[in-house]
């Protein structure tokens, strides 16, 4: 039998978690996946945008995707190991100094963006990864 | 009324339901209980059953070594009654485990909050302050109390600073998200009274059923 607390609340999470680590980084540019239930229909919508944040670890890991919608800034948490969460797509690698983007918020137009990460051992783009697999 | 049983708050932590929503559980360890005595209208006027939780190791009296010698238990740290209606359909010296519990169930759930020490009336009981500069003078007092000639006196009741925390205080009508029988785990949602470590009971719930 556990005794530790924390071991028995991890033992609990433990459940909750998906396999995958994060296959993204702050500044990068995703594509969530997320799985919408209209009555009985379900249909999957597709939030692009900036990573500015990731918070916390365990089942309680979340992410922030910033984007700009009709000129106006929407940001959107995503609980990372979220079963709502069909998959997470990495379209652009970005290049950034900081573990928070908030200063995002007050930049507008061309200077609200990210510099793309570039290998510079092959001197290219990096390749665009492909996103997490299923559950 | 039925059995219920006393418990250890573990902690909270979030889970996931089937839908994909985040619910916010407070985790705590149930039982195994052990009844250590029964009590009767007959004999005491009043029906309830005692149970008893947690092994106790250390400093255990004559008389209290006695009575569980007498049971043929283990000395128990924690007993409570639990009042119940009519046969309880339980021995002494029966364990009452979370099985009585199901996903689903409402329960009211009861303990200690954690103790604040003498709070200000602010804290306490959410007074306003009074401005900290332009010269106020007034800052953080519980107000004008007693008026004038008539009542010339405080009412009972009035809500002044003092001890703030460690009075029992029951939360109703939370629900059973998960029981987990092989470690005697209970997930409930919502927050519960106390620190880490305390002791609660759990009872169904009075008011509504699940």
């Amino acid at each position: 039998m556990i005794t530790n607390k924390s071991e028995i609340l991890d033992k609990i999470e433990s459940d909750f978690l998906k396999d995958e680590t994060l296959n993204f980084n702050i500044g990068d540019t995703v594509k969530v996946h997320f799985k919408i239930k209209e009555g009985k229909r379900e249909r999957i919508q597709v939030f692009e945008g900036i990573v500015i944040s990731i918070k916390r670890s365990g089942v309680r890991k979340t992410f922030m995707v910033r984007k700009i919608s009709a000129s106006i800034g929407v940001e959107r948490i995503f609980p990372f190991h979220s079963p709502k969460i069909d998959k997470i797509e990495v379209s652009k690698r970005g290049r950034v100094r900081r573990a928070k983007l908030y200063y995002l918020r007050q930049r507008i137009g061309k200077a609200a963006q990210v510099k793309r990460l570039v290998d510079h051992d092959r001197g290219k783009k990096v390749q665009k990864t492909q996103g997490t697999s299923k559950k | 009324m039925s059995v219920g049983l006393i418990a250890r708050k573990i902690g909270m932590t979030q889970v996931f339901d089937e839908v994909g929503n985040v619910i916010p559980v407070t985790v705590v360890e149930a039982g195994p209980c052990y009844v250590l005595a029964e009590k009767t209208i007959k004999k005491d006027g009043y029906e309830s059953i005692l149970l008893g939780f947690m092994d106790k190791f250390k400093r255990v009296r004559r008389p209290e070594k006695g009575f569980y010698d007498k049971i043929k238990t283990f000395p128990k740290k924690v007993t409570e009654e639990f009042r119940i209606e009519g046969e309880s359909g339980y021995k002494v010296g029966e364990q009452v485990k979370v099985d009585i519990f199901a996903k689903g169930d409402l329960v009211d759930v009861r303990g200690k909050t954690k103790g604040c020490g003498f709070q200000g009336a602010i804290k306490r009981h959410g007074f306003h302050r009074g401005p900290m500069s332009h010269g106020s003078r007034y800052h953080r007092r519980p107000g004008s109390m007693g008026a004038c000639a008539d009542p010339s006196k405080v009412f009972k009741g009035k809500k002044l600073p003092g001890q703030m925390g460690m009075t029992n205080r029951t939360i109703q009508n939370l629900k059973v998200i998960d029981v987990r029988a092989e470690d005697n785990l209970i997930l409930i949602q919502g927050a519960i009274p106390g620190p880490n470590d305390n002791i609660i009971q759990i009872n169904k719930a009075i008011k509504k059923k699940g």
